[in-house]
């Protein structure tokens, strides 16, 4: 018997893939944030929401991927910015050739933000990099407010945290100030924004948030 | 429930190193699983069998090894293992710690017999 050490990745061919991605939105100087969430928290609506307040200008594309059906990519696309459904057929999450494939018809110098909207799970996602800047994971108060402790690896490696449908708080049980201190035991002073993308509330920030974001990675490119 | 997509990742990284060495059978792979992977080691090795089954690799088996979330203390200098989701420094007690460990999905071994 003979042991042989191989000491790499278990999605090394996806990684590999991933800072291909990474690579790409960088030299375009591209914002690509992958939105996570379990199904029916928002994702969806949060987009339209955003697609709906940004100038008709923006140099913004969204990719949206579920199970089946196109269904999200009609509900974004009536805004008139690139939108295209990344249909899985089962599997639960997006990965890096998905991402690269969906992108490749698409002129990438035409953009500077890209939203990826993942399917909707909170545990598979998180083990597929897709090349983002940032992942953003999304929490509503229709959900359980001990959600990331009982999900801290997408909680650990996202940037932000949104906690949608706060318009919903005050016929739910959700505790908000349990929910941000779970947040921040399992990832210490990650960002979180409150908003409802029914009443508009919190919308502003995130916006903000984005294009704070966005920035920072055209300094990144300057720097370069 | 991606383990199984998890698992045919590894039976591909089994072959190819496979294919590397003509008559050798592998018997074992070794892997290592953080604590924040998002794979859960009982799922994987359910996936892996179930994909193993009824293949020239059979009888081959997973060896999961877990690996538990680290956290580094800057004001201190120390990396320390995670207990029960508690984040704070065993030294100085403070919660401003990062992240440093616990999201490996590695390959770690093989063992093959010629």
């Amino acid at each position: 018997m003979e042991r042989i050490a191989l000491e790499k990745k278990v999605l090394s061919e996806n990684d590999r893939v991933a800072a291909r991605l990474r690579e790409s939105f960088r030299e375009h100087g591209i914002l690509c944030v992958n939105l996570i969430s379990s199904p029916g928290s928002g994702k969806t609506s949060l987009l339209e929401s955003t697609l709906e307040r940004l100038p008709k200008d923006a140099r913004v594309a969204v990719l949206t991927g579920d199970i089946q059906t196109d269904n999200d990519a009609r509900r974004l696309a009536r805004f008139g910015f690139p939108a295209k459904q990344i249909t899985t057929g089962g599997t639960c999450h997006l990965d890096a050739l998905r991402i690269e494939r969906a992108l490749a018809d698409w002129p990438l110098e035409n953009l500077d933000t890209l939203i990826v909207e993942n399917v909707g799970n909170l545990v598979c996602p998180s083990s597929y990099d897709l090349g983002e800047a940032a992942k953003i994971v999304m929490l509503s108060v229709a959900e359980g407010e001990d959600k990331p402790l009982k999900y801290p690896s997408i909680f650990a490696k996202s940037e932000l945290l949104i906690l949608n449908k706060i318009d919903l708080l005050p016929y739910v049980s959700f505790d908000m100030a349990h929910a941000r201190e779970y947040a921040w035991q399992i990832h210490p002073g990650m960002d979180i924004l409150e908003v409802s993308c029914t009443t508009g509330q919190g919308l502003d920030q995130w916006i903000q948030w984005l294009e704070k974001r966005r920035k920072a990675v055209i300094g990144e490119k300057i720097a370069d | 429930m991606h383990e199984l997509s998890i698992a045919s990742a590894i039976l591909d990284a089994v072959r190819s190193e496979a294919d590397k060495r003509p008559g050798a059978h592998v018997t074992k792979v070794g892997v290592r699983i953080g604590a924040l992977s998002g794979v859960e080691p009982e799922a994987l090795t359910f996936g892996f069998d179930v994909l193993v089954q009824g293949t020239d690799l059979e009888p081959l088996v997973l060896v999961i090894e877990p690996v538990p979330r680290r956290q580094r203390c800057s004001a201190c200098d120390i990396t320390f293992e995670v207990t029960e989701d508690n984040l704070a420094c065993p030294r100085c007690a403070s919660d401003a710690t990062t992240l440093a460990g616990g999201e490996e999905l590695d390959l770690a071994y093989l063992e093959v017999e010629d």
